[in-house]
């Protein structure tokens, strides 16, 4: 039996992540913020503060604010490019195919995640999903509490 | 008993550990992780097979041939412990799982007996959590007030405010003998003297000094001393509490079971006398032993110098110490940020570090992956310190007994590609 091959360092920092990374997008105050979720990878320290403007139960303003390492930085910049102007129920269903990329599970069907492709390597570096996974289980938390306060479509 | 030593062969050191000889990621290993966990030597690898292959048995319990090698040999090892930090006898060694079970342990059973509502407990800021959150917990429990010793922006304990704060009549002090992230080597004995004088007990989290030897719980004069296993060549899962006698009569058990008791009836049990008392349960005996295996090894290299402290004389301790100087130096040139002391004789066997613009997460993986370097990235489980150094978390390179100059010269030539890959 043969092992499987040593996961190698470019697959995880792929030249696409370290263009997000070293020129993340969404960084920019929005004009009005309905909810700011601060989200916190306990194994690091990580932080990120994802902010959500919705109208008529789209998000037509996101910003997110990483502070992180070039993964959790990335995803969080792709993260903006997913999901700004898209529904509440649409940016969930990106966060669903997200998770089910990186965990494993049903991804739901007909999501295009564009630029996280890029992300997929982060699979072979088990310690690393979580930095991926942070601004999108922020995103989660963002949208749920969006929706507790009335702004479901 | 002196011994003499011929000089350091960290050479024929490296060969006693299996695991410095394998590779990682196609690359020869360099830990320096050894804050963390060390590595082990055959010696403690052969004792524990040695064990479950002809040995094995539950101590303390039946009278059978296998049972009594076991609880014999389980025995040895405490006092084996006992003689390696000059404790007055192997009854003063409680076993545990590590140093925070001991934390936990000492909150419970010395603190619910000893704290009452308003009293203060006494820490620093440059605690590990685990001699930060039984203390929370107690407070919490009790009712009682938490004060902190600062530290200076060196990284150095503010003595004025150690005394400052002591006369406000804490219950108890408890502190670390070396910070996990500054390598800061705190004056213990001067801090537990200081303690004594204001009526409070002392607690020394010695998890990151007994491994490099020269602890002398009776110099120190501390009421209270932990420390772990796995930090010192032995096995994970046991540690020890090493208690000034006097305070046994002051605690009460914390955990009940098997073990700690001397006769239980449906409604009421009396208990065993301590150590024993403190410890239900079946306890980890194998790796008790291997200890006994890991503190032998040490003792061989000349690790244990009694009543040094911080250890200035111990071939283990030097060894180290010229290693941190080395990369401190290096790391300096790179225009890496270090944390800790700038003093080199206030510190020892840890750095941590800070590449301007770059995340922990990403050196540390690239050193990894590139490098075969395996250092910690994180907050090194003391968030409130991290708070106060201004960072979310760092690097930390930590240097052990087997480590090698050019390994640290590996890990300055990794910081300088990671530099230039991250930045291109």
């Amino acid at each position: 039996m043969k092992d499987a091959p040593e996961p190698t360092f470019d697959a995880l920092y792929r030249d696409l992540i370290l263009e997000h990374y070293r020129t993340p997008h969404g960084k920019a105050p929005l004009a009005r913020e309905d909810v700011v979720t601060e989200g916190v990878n306990p194994i690091c320290g990580d932080e990120v503060d994802v902010a959500l403007q919705q109208d008529g139960g789209k998000l037509v303003g996101v910003r997110v604010d990483p502070r992180g390492c070039a993964i959790s930085v990335a995803s969080g910049s792709i993260l903006f490019d997913l999901v700004e102007g898209k529904t509440i129920d649409e940016a969930r269903r990106h966060v669903a195919a997200v998770k089910a990329t990186l965990q494993g599970g049903t991804a739901p069907t007909g999501v295009d995640l564009g630029d996280f492709e890029a992300l997929e390597g982060v699979k072979q570096f088990p310690v690393r999903i979580k930095c991926a996974l942070l601004p999108w289980t922020t995103l989660d938390q963002a949208l749920s509490e969006l929706e507790a306060k009335g702004g479901k479509s | 008993m002196t011994k003499t030593t011929a000089p350091y062969d960290v050479d024929a050191v490296r060969r006693d550990f299996p695991i410095l000889a394998t590779s990682v990621r196609g690359k020869p290993l360099v830990y320096l992780d050894s804050a963390a966990t060390s590595q082990k030597p055959q010696v403690v690898i052969d004792a524990i097979t040695t064990y479950y292959s002809s040995q094995n048995s539950n101590v303390h319990r039946s009278v059978h041939y296998l049972a009594e090698r076991a609880t014999v040999a389980f025995e040895e090892a405490r006092a084996r412990v006992a003689r390696f930090v000059n404790a007055p006898a192997p009854e003063s060694v409680v076993w545990t799982r590590g140093t925070t079970e001991a934390v936990n342990l000492v909150a419970n059973a010395w603190g619910d007996g000893n704290v009452k509502t308003g009293d203060v407990l006494l820490l620093t800021e440059m605690e590990h959590h685990a001699n930060l959150v039984p203390w929370q917990m107690l407070a919490k429990r009790r009712g009682a007030k938490l004060r902190f010793v600062p530290i200076t922006d060196d990284g150095l304990l503010d003595m004025d405010a150690v005394a400052s704060r002591l006369a406000e009549g804490p219950k108890l002090f408890a502190f670390t003998a070396k910070s996990n992230v500054l390598g800061t080597e705190n004056p213990v004995a001067d801090l537990c003297r200081m303690a004594r004088g204001a009526g409070a007990a002392t607690f020394v989290d010695a998890a990151q000094t007994v491994p490099h030897g020269g602890v002398d719980v009776a110099a120190l004069g501390c009421d209270f001393l932990a420390f772990s296993s796995h930090k010192a060549l032995g096995p994970m899962g046991v540690g020890a509490l090493v208690v000034r006698p006097p305070m046994y009569d002051r605690m009460t058990p914390w955990q009940g079971g098997g073990e700690m008791i001397q006769r239980v009836r449906l409604e009421e049990s009396t208990y065993a006398p301590p150590p024993i008392r403190f410890e239900a349960g079946t306890p980890s005996a194998a790796d008790a032993i291997g200890l006994h295996a890991a503190l032998d090894y040490l003792d061989e290299l000349g690790g244990t110098v009694p009543g040094s402290f911080p250890p200035s004389s111990s071939p283990i301790h030097d060894h180290v110490t010229g290693l941190t100087r080395l990369a401190l130096d290096l790391l300096h040139g790179l225009d890496v940020r270090t944390f800790g002391p700038a003093d080199a004789s206030r510190r020892s066997g840890i750095v941590a570090f800070e590449v301007p613009g770059l995340h922990p997460h990403d050196v540390a993986q690239f050193l990894d992956a590139r490098c075969g370097i395996a250092v910690r990235a994180g907050h090194h489980c003391a968030q409130p310190l991290m708070r106060r150094l201004g960072v979310v978390a760092t690097c930390r390179a930590s240097f052990y007994l087997y480590n090698t100059e050019s390994e640290v010269r590996a890990l300055a030539d990794g910081l300088r590609a990671a530099m230039e890959y991250f930045r291109r």
